[in-house]
């Protein structure tokens, strides 16, 4: 699949084609502007490569990621929190690259991208209608979800301010330490132990908000009010 | 107080004659006594918990006859091969260390008035508050033909120990072609997904080792945990080696001959080389001694694990009756957090938190072929109430199911590393 010969001007008379049988120029559907993707994707290039002939570099080459599973070139060193959230079930799809190109720790927390992410919606639906050029049969991708256009899945600020309590958050902690080990040791399962506080909070939003598809934490973050989430941010982030 | 304490633990391991000397609370006056019965899932944890957390201020002691606990959970694994024997031993050196006085002695009666445990060394050990986790027994007369006496021609292998390293030693000795049967329990019982993970275990093991072997399973249950996701692997993985008798044929009518090594299924008796007998389960003896069990199982509170017969006597695991948990060393290690916390509040004063328990149980059906089932729990009046849950599901990717079976070793290296430090 890397060796296509991708051209964004074939991709683009593919997507004419399409877009003309199914109506509608792409922009009116609402996933944003390539033009101004491509400019939003300077960003991204001190790390990505997309296009004809493009390789990995410090992240992996972007041709076709979409329906491409997350973590998923045999040829690129992922890091093991993106190898686990493909396995997990995460494919690349307008909606997930939005939560990932909004907040990369919200999906991935320990992702090995140092990138802060795009905080303007429009700039990640444009990003993502550029980067949809360069997928198979972009007009297979759906682009009328209702995330299309880029929702904010960001935590409302007052979530993140919450000072959580300690001592209820040790007694809430005993109830993860049957998985999680206190001393940080991960042999299957993450540590979860000294971690910002923040990278916590978003974590278990992410489950609880099934943003995360894994179903014994999204289970565990379901029942848990902000309170207790900040809680246990509080008493794990000092836990040694 | 530290330093006292110290020294009685230092002389408590050198003889263990000393510790049956009524003296045992000399280093503790004037605090609270808690005593804990049984050092496994529930016991262990409750009392590392209460020690860790009290910071010297309640004298904890740990009544437990085995210097090495050898976990049921994994021992399957041990049976297919996947863990030696020893990976299952854990001691109680850490716990010791934390504060906790352990006597390796077991526990004979509970005197309730005078508030006292009597120990088969002799002597006695009191206390305000008496937690009791001392996993199963078996029903007297369960299967016909059965009894402890015959556990080593026909081994239950329900203890872990030496009974699973018996039995593993009886299933690589069968005859190419030969029989391994297993009588499987009613409900409720310990872990319902270990008698079919072991299936699955024996079946992955005669594999290897006696391709042309079966496996005989008598079952008085219509259905059982995990059903299709276990159907499922036997079919992908062992073909026409796993026959389940249920109810409808018989599988409730069985007795066994451990003399002639047969088993009768309905009437009909076939000739085993292996018979893995699984009888009727209830609690720990010390919980029928102690006067708290009604019928097979102690009956308990939700919110605190407190037994309904006496409000300073505690029941977890698998001896107590508490409604929608499965008997699990997970649910067991649940409940002793959310015990810990009530009694530490009620004899000290700290914060009693509201009550959340949670269970998973994984089971291994080949290598790497993992599969699991969740849920979390709250108290009400009436019982441990279900409030969510999930399960694996049929036709998973094998990369799932590879990390389902990672994820067992994580909280397996998790849970031991909660109980025992
Ligand atoms: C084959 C098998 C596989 C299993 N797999 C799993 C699994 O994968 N996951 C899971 O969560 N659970 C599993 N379990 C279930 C789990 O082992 C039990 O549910 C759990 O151990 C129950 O904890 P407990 O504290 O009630 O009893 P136990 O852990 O059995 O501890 C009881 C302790 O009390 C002691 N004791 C008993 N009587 C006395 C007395 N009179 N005085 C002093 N001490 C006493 C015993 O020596 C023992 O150490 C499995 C069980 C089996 C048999
Ligand atoms: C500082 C370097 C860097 C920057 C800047 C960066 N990335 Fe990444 N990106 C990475 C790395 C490294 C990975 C692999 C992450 C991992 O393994 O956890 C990655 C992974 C990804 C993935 C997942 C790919 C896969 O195969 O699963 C996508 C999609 C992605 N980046 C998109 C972007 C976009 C779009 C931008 C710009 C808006 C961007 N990245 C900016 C380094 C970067
Ligand atoms: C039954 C075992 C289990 C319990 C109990 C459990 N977890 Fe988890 N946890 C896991 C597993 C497995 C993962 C990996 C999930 C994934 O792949 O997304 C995980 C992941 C996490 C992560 C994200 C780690 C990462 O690197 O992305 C956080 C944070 C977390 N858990 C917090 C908690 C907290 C807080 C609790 C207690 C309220 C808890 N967990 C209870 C098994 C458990």
């Amino acid at each position: 699949m890397v060796s296509l010969g991708i051209r964004r001007d074939l991709f683009a008379m593919v997507l004419l084609g399409s877009a003309l049988v199914s109506g509608a120029p792409l922009e009116a559907q609402g996933l944003g502007d390539p033009d101004r993707g491509a400019e939003v994707f300077k960003q991204c290039t001190a790390c990505h490569q997309i296009g004809d002939g493009a390789v990995n570099r410090i992240g992996p080459h972007l041709n076709m990621v979409f329906g491409r599973q997350a973590g998923g070139l045999e040829n690129f060193r992922y890091s093991e929190s993106m190898t686990r959230a493909g396995v997990d079930g995460i494919m690349w799809t307008v909606e997930t690259l939005d939560i990932y190109l909004e907040n990369p720790k919200s999906l991935v927390s320990k992702t090995r991208m140092n990138f802060r992410g795009l905080d303007r919606a429009q700039d990640r639906a444009d990003v993502m209608a550029y980067l949809r050029e360069f997928s198979q049969d972009p007009s297979d991708i759906p682009e009328a979800m209702p995330t299309a256009t880029g929702t904010d899945h960001d935590l409302d600020p007052a979530i993140l301010a919450i000072q959580g309590d300690p001592e209820y958050g040790e007694y809430l902690a005993s109830e993860c330490k049957t998985c999680h080990q206190a001393n940080g040791a991960a042999d299957g399962i993450p540590a979860i132990t000294q971690w910002p506080v923040e990278d916590f909070v978003v974590a278990m939003h992410a489950y609880k908000r099934k943003l995360r598809p894994h179903p014994i934490m999204q289970m565990m973050a379901r029942r848990l009010s902000d309170e207790e989430i900040a809680a246990l941010a509080a008493y794990f982030e000092d836990l040694e | 107080m530290k330093l006292n304490r110290r020294a009685f633990l230092g002389t408590a391991s050198a003889t263990a004659v000393s510790l049956a000397a009524p003296m045992v609370f000399a280093a503790g006056h004037g605090k609270s006594h808690v005593v804990v019965v049984g050092g496994g899932a529930g016991g262990a944890t409750a009392a590392r918990y209460i020690a860790q957390d009290s910071q010297g201020e309640i004298n904890v002691t740990l009544i437990e006859p085995s210097r090495a606990y050898y976990t049921c959970f994994f021992s399957n694994l041990y049976l297919g091969g996947f863990r030696d024997i020893s990976s299952l031993a854990h001691s109680y050196g850490t716990i010791a260390s934390g504060g906790v006085n352990v006597v390796h002695d077991w526990a004979v009666g509970v005197d309730r008035d005078a508030k006292t445990v009597a120990l088969a060394g002799g002597g006695s050990v009191p206390y305000d508050k008496l937690i009791l986790s001392p996993g199963i027994d078996f029903v007297d007369g369960a299967v016909e033909g059965w009894d402890l006496s015959a556990q080593n021609a026909m081994p239950h292998a329900y203890k872990a120990g030496s009974q699973t390293e018996l039995l593993r030693a009886q299933v690589l000795a069968m005859p190419q072609g030969g029989t391994f049967a297993m009588v499987a329990p009613p409900n409720p019982f310990r872990c319902p997904p270990g008698p079919y993970e072991r299936v699955s275990m024996v079946a992955h093991l005669l594999k290897e080792t006696n391709p042309t072997a079966k496996i005989l399973i008598a079952d008085p249950k219509e259905t059982f945990s995990k059903q299709g996701l276990f159907e499922e692997g036997w079919n992908k993985h062992y073909a026409g080696m796993v026959e389940r008798v249920g109810p409808d044929f018989g599988g409730a009518n069985v007795s066994v001959d451990p003399d002639a090594m047969t088993i009768s299924i309905d009437g009909e008796v076939t000739k085993v080389d292996v018979c893995n007998v699984i009888p009727a389960m209830k609690a720990g003896r010390i919980a029928e001694l102690a006067g708290v069990t009604d019928g097979n199982w102690a009956p308990v509170s939700a919110a605190d694990m407190s037994s309904k017969a006496d409000a300073d006597i505690y029941v977890l695991g698998d001896s107590s009756a508490q409604g929608d948990m499965p008997k699990s060393g997970f649910s067991a290690n649940s409940q002793a957090k959310v015990c810990a916390n009530a009694v530490r509040g009620a004899l000290t004063g700290s914060t009693i938190f509201p009550a959340k328990f949670s269970n998973t149980c994984w089971s291994l059906i080949n290598t790497n072929d993992g599969v699991k089932v969740g849920a979390t729990y709250e108290a009400t009046d009436e019982k441990i109430a279900k409030v969510d849950g999930f399960v694996s599901s049929t036709g998973e990717t094998d990369a799932m199911r590879q990390a389902t079976y990672e994820e067992s070793v994580g909280w397996y290296a998790g849970i031991t590393s909660d109980m025992f430090g």
